[in-house]
């Protein structure tokens, strides 16, 4: 794969990856009486593997010219199997602090499995490690298609790549240490901030490049919502993180906001981060990969525009329904929740134009679960973006706050739209990217759907269930004027729901780890040259090899 | 370039854009959408003009109802004192004696006193109430400082080995590591508490070796513990 690289990529490669370790040596001295040390000596690792992978392949022979014609889907094969691998991970890790809130025995005693740093692993590694990676790469597939363009050079995609897995594992090695700035979602401390925003930038101007070397006179929907995600997840992620650290030598720093106001950017930030890295990035997905599995055109080319600005413009403003009920001003949780209504319209428009895209091939969502994976994701979609909007209203959210309901109103979100219509989106591609005739086993892929579909209800409705009681136990007052139950007998009520929950999460687990055996058996047996040009005539290293019907 | 088509199946034309096969219909956006548009502002607009919303350099616009959580919450917190006053005020100021003879009193504080035993209380206690190691059983009836209403009122007040300074210290000496009594001594007092009634292991010693570690016991425990080792009023309880 490396060997791909020309000459002079490998040598900028091999710059970084020595820069990148000795950035490593650094912290790891600096940091010698700190859990710093350790990331340093993780990042002098992942630098020297770099190194060693790049110097294995240094002095193979100059890839030749007509590379240039192919779509350069390395780093999205990879990109996709890394995906799948954190969503095994981060799945199962979720599942055990759904167990540990069954049986609170199971931290062991061991600080690191304690639930206050299990489940930011969890978190980071389904949103970033499987999510992140997931954008990534079909973004790096989609941006080439629609452009009719490679990716202006090599280098930039692996480094992508490379310097967000590592900012993923800095992650969540860090939680399990206890380095956290306890932002949610924005745990990882500031060097691997810092970190992230170069390799965030880079892969900006990939897409910026890319579109700049465009053959389509147009720019397609799924482009901009890609865009939107990587513009503004970076201006999210610079303002949250502002931060002081302790020293130069220490992973602990100090954000420069303070009460409320700190408050209020978290929020921003989160609610933003939930807007354009987990809708807007995977509206981009299914934009592209909905209307190309299912054969059909886009059902409104209109109702695409509306959506993506009501959708860029309204999420702006509904962090602050976060904050109900709180030393906020009162005003400012007026903005966020009537911004929050308005956003209904948008995101019920996306769902719907998605849904609609559909009409002429619902016998296929019958037939292929890949289309159903997708299908599902955008009802879900619908059904998450409603029950967002509705939580957002002030009086709604006095029940809802602070109860399981969010966490299932979360879960709808990530495990019936994220990570179906990535399931979905991966599928599709695996066997155009390995240049298959199908997937291993169409069955298997049938299995995963039920397995996620089941899973999901069942985990959606226990917190449903779980959510409301805990909010009408918490509000229920006796004739006297005083509260009728205790905390702790909330929490005995959930335990039942905890339990099915737990069991939904397996569900939805075992579905994942099905698909990656799917996703390895078809990648086994796929022939050893396939690439794709960018005319779209076939290539002569694979001419007479099947190409997709899609494609 | 741009070759618009109709759509078989929708009637509608596309756009004439195409992006590796796919293409996009030009399909109006339906009107239920601009409903919901402008019916979702409107909404706003109204919610905006009667509750605090826009920020105004300093200020901001307190909206014509006038309503403020701050406000809001402290009205509430003043309504449900004046609805509790009734019970409260008397709580405060009567004797244990009256509160317990009123039986439409009592059944309100069981109900409060429940909820504020699972908030306070259980954590150590359990929900329960049975206790759990190093803390006391509390439905065994037997007060270890105390069970009249008045000694129990003082003991949730300073607490135990709390750092209230009036706190009640819980503690025994170490009586092996001071030397008062030598390992076998040790063994001998524990050797005798197994032969108390109420005991499981019953070990049936020798008239003559019970005589001594019954002196031991008398000696250095039943100061605290009483003759007969069941717990006296302030001090500790040998189970």
């Amino acid at each position: 794969m490396l060997a791909q690289l020309t000459k002079a990529e490998r040598e900028r490669g091999l710059l970084i990856s020595v820069a990148v370790a000795l950035c490593g040596l650094v912290m790891a001295v600096l940091g010698r009486n700190d859990p710093l040390g350790i990331h340093g000596a993780i990042v002098i690792l992942a630098g020297l593997l770099c190194v060693f992978a790049i110097i294995a392949k240094f002095y193979a022979p100059e890839p030749s010219a007509s590379r240039l014609e192919n779509y350069y889907d390395d780093p999205t094969k990879v990109g996709i199997i890394l995906s799948m691998a954190w969503a095994v991970v981060g799945l199962f890790v979720g599942d055990w602090v759904a167990w540990l809130l069954v049986f609170p025995e199971l931290t062991f005693d061991a600080p690191w499995a304690s639930f206050g740093r299990i489940r930011p692993v969890h978190t980071t590694a389904v949103i970033f490690g499987f999510g992140g990676n997931a954008l990534i790469a079909t973004s790096l597939y989609v941006l080439q298609r629609t452009s009719r363009a490679r990716l202006p050079d090599q280098l930039s995609p692996w480094f992508v790549l490379a310097g967000y897995n590592l900012f993923c594992v800095l992650a969540v090695s860090g939680y399990l240490m206890g380095i956290t700035q306890s932002k949610e979602y924005a745990e990882p401390e500031w060097y691997a901030d810092v970190w992230l925003v170069v390799v965030w930038v880079t892969y900006f101007a990939i897409y910026l490049r890319t579109l700049v070397r465009r053959k389509e006179p147009h720019i397609y929907v799924a482009n901009w919502y890609y865009m939107a995600f990587i513009l503004v997840v970076a201006v999210l992620h610079i303002v949250n993180n502002l931060a002081v650290p302790v020293s130069i030598g220490n992973a602990k720093s100090y954000s420069v906001f303070s009460g409320v106001q700190d408050a209020m950017t978290q929020w921003w930030y989160g609610h933003n981060a939930v807007a354009f890295f987990l809708t807007a990035g995977f509206l981009g997905m299914m934009y592209y990969y909905l209307p190309k599995r299912a054969g059909r055109p886009i059902f409104s080319y209109r109702l695409s525009i509306i959506s993506f600005w009501g959708i860029t413009f309204f999420y702006m403003w509904a962090g602050s329904h976060h904050l109900h009920y709180t030393a906020l001003p009162h005003w400012v949780q007026t903005l966020g929740m009537t911004f929050s209504v308005m956003l209904l319209v948008p995101s019920w428009a996306s769902a719907a134009n998605a849904l609609l895209t559909l009409n002429g091939a619902w016998h296929k969502v019958r037939d292929d679960a890949t289309l159903r994976f997708m299908m599902v994701a955008a009802v879900f979609y619908g059904i998450s973006t409603f029950e967002g909007s509705f939580m957002a209203i002030r009086s709604v959210n006095s029940l809802s706050h602070y109860t399981d309901w969010t966490v299932g109103h979360v879960h709808a979100g990530a495990l019936g739209w994220v990570a179906m219509i990535t399931f979905g989106a991966i599928y599709a591609s695996v066997p155009w990217l390995w240049k298959r005739d199908g997937m291993h086993s169409a069955r298997l892929v049938e299995v995963h759907f039920w397995f996620a579909l089941i899973g999901t209800i069942i985990y959606v409705f226990a917190m449903w269930n779980s959510g409301i009681i805990q909010g009408l136990m918490w509000r229920t007052y006796s004739e006297s004027g005083t509260l009728t139950y205790s905390f702790i007998e909330s929490v005995v009520a959930m335990r039942p729901y905890y339990v099915a929950r737990a069991i939904g999460g397996l569900f939805f687990l075992i579905g994942a780890v099905v698909g990656c055996y799917n996703i390895w058996m078809t990648i086994r047996n796929a022939p050893a040259h396939a690439a794709e040009r960018v005319d779209g005539k076939p290539d002569a290293v694979i001419a007479g090899a099947r190409l997709q019907p899609g494609e | 370039m741009a070759v618009k088509e109709r759509d078989s199946h929708t009637g509608y034309m596309t756009t004439g854009h195409e992006w590796n096969g796919i293409k996009e219909l030009n399909t109006p956006v339906p009107r239920i959408v601009y409903f919901f548009l402008i019916t979702t502002a409107l909404f706003s607009i109204g919610y905006w003009i009667l509750m605090p919303a826009w920020p105004l350099g300093v200020s901001f616009t307190r909206g014509l109802l006038g309503i403020d959580q701050t406000t809001t919450v402290e009205n509430a917190l003043k309504q449900s004192n004046i609805q509790r006053a009734s019970w409260t005020k008397r709580i405060e100021t009567e004797s244990y004696t009256a509160i317990q003879a009123d039986d439409a009193l009592m059944k309100i504080v069981r109900q409060s006193g429940k909820t504020l035993f699972g908030d306070n209380c259980a954590v150590c206690h359990g929900l329960n109430a049975k206790g759990s190691k190093g803390f006391p059983d509390l439905t065994a009836r037997t007060w270890l400082w105390g069970g009249d209403p008045e000694t129990l009122a003082e003991t949730i007040r300073v607490g135990i080995n709390a750092d209230h300074p009036k706190t009640r210290i819980s503690e025994m000496l170490g009586f092996g590591r001071n030397q008062v009594l030598n390992r076998a001594q040790v063994d001998a007092v524990i050797a005798y508490l197994r032969t108390l009634p109420g005991e499981t292991e019953k070990a049936p010693a020798p008239i003559a070796q019970l005589d001594e570690r019954q002196k031991l016991f008398a000696a250095h425990c039943a100061t605290c513990h009483g003759d007969d080792g069941k717990e006296n009023l302030r001090k500790g309880r040998r189970t």
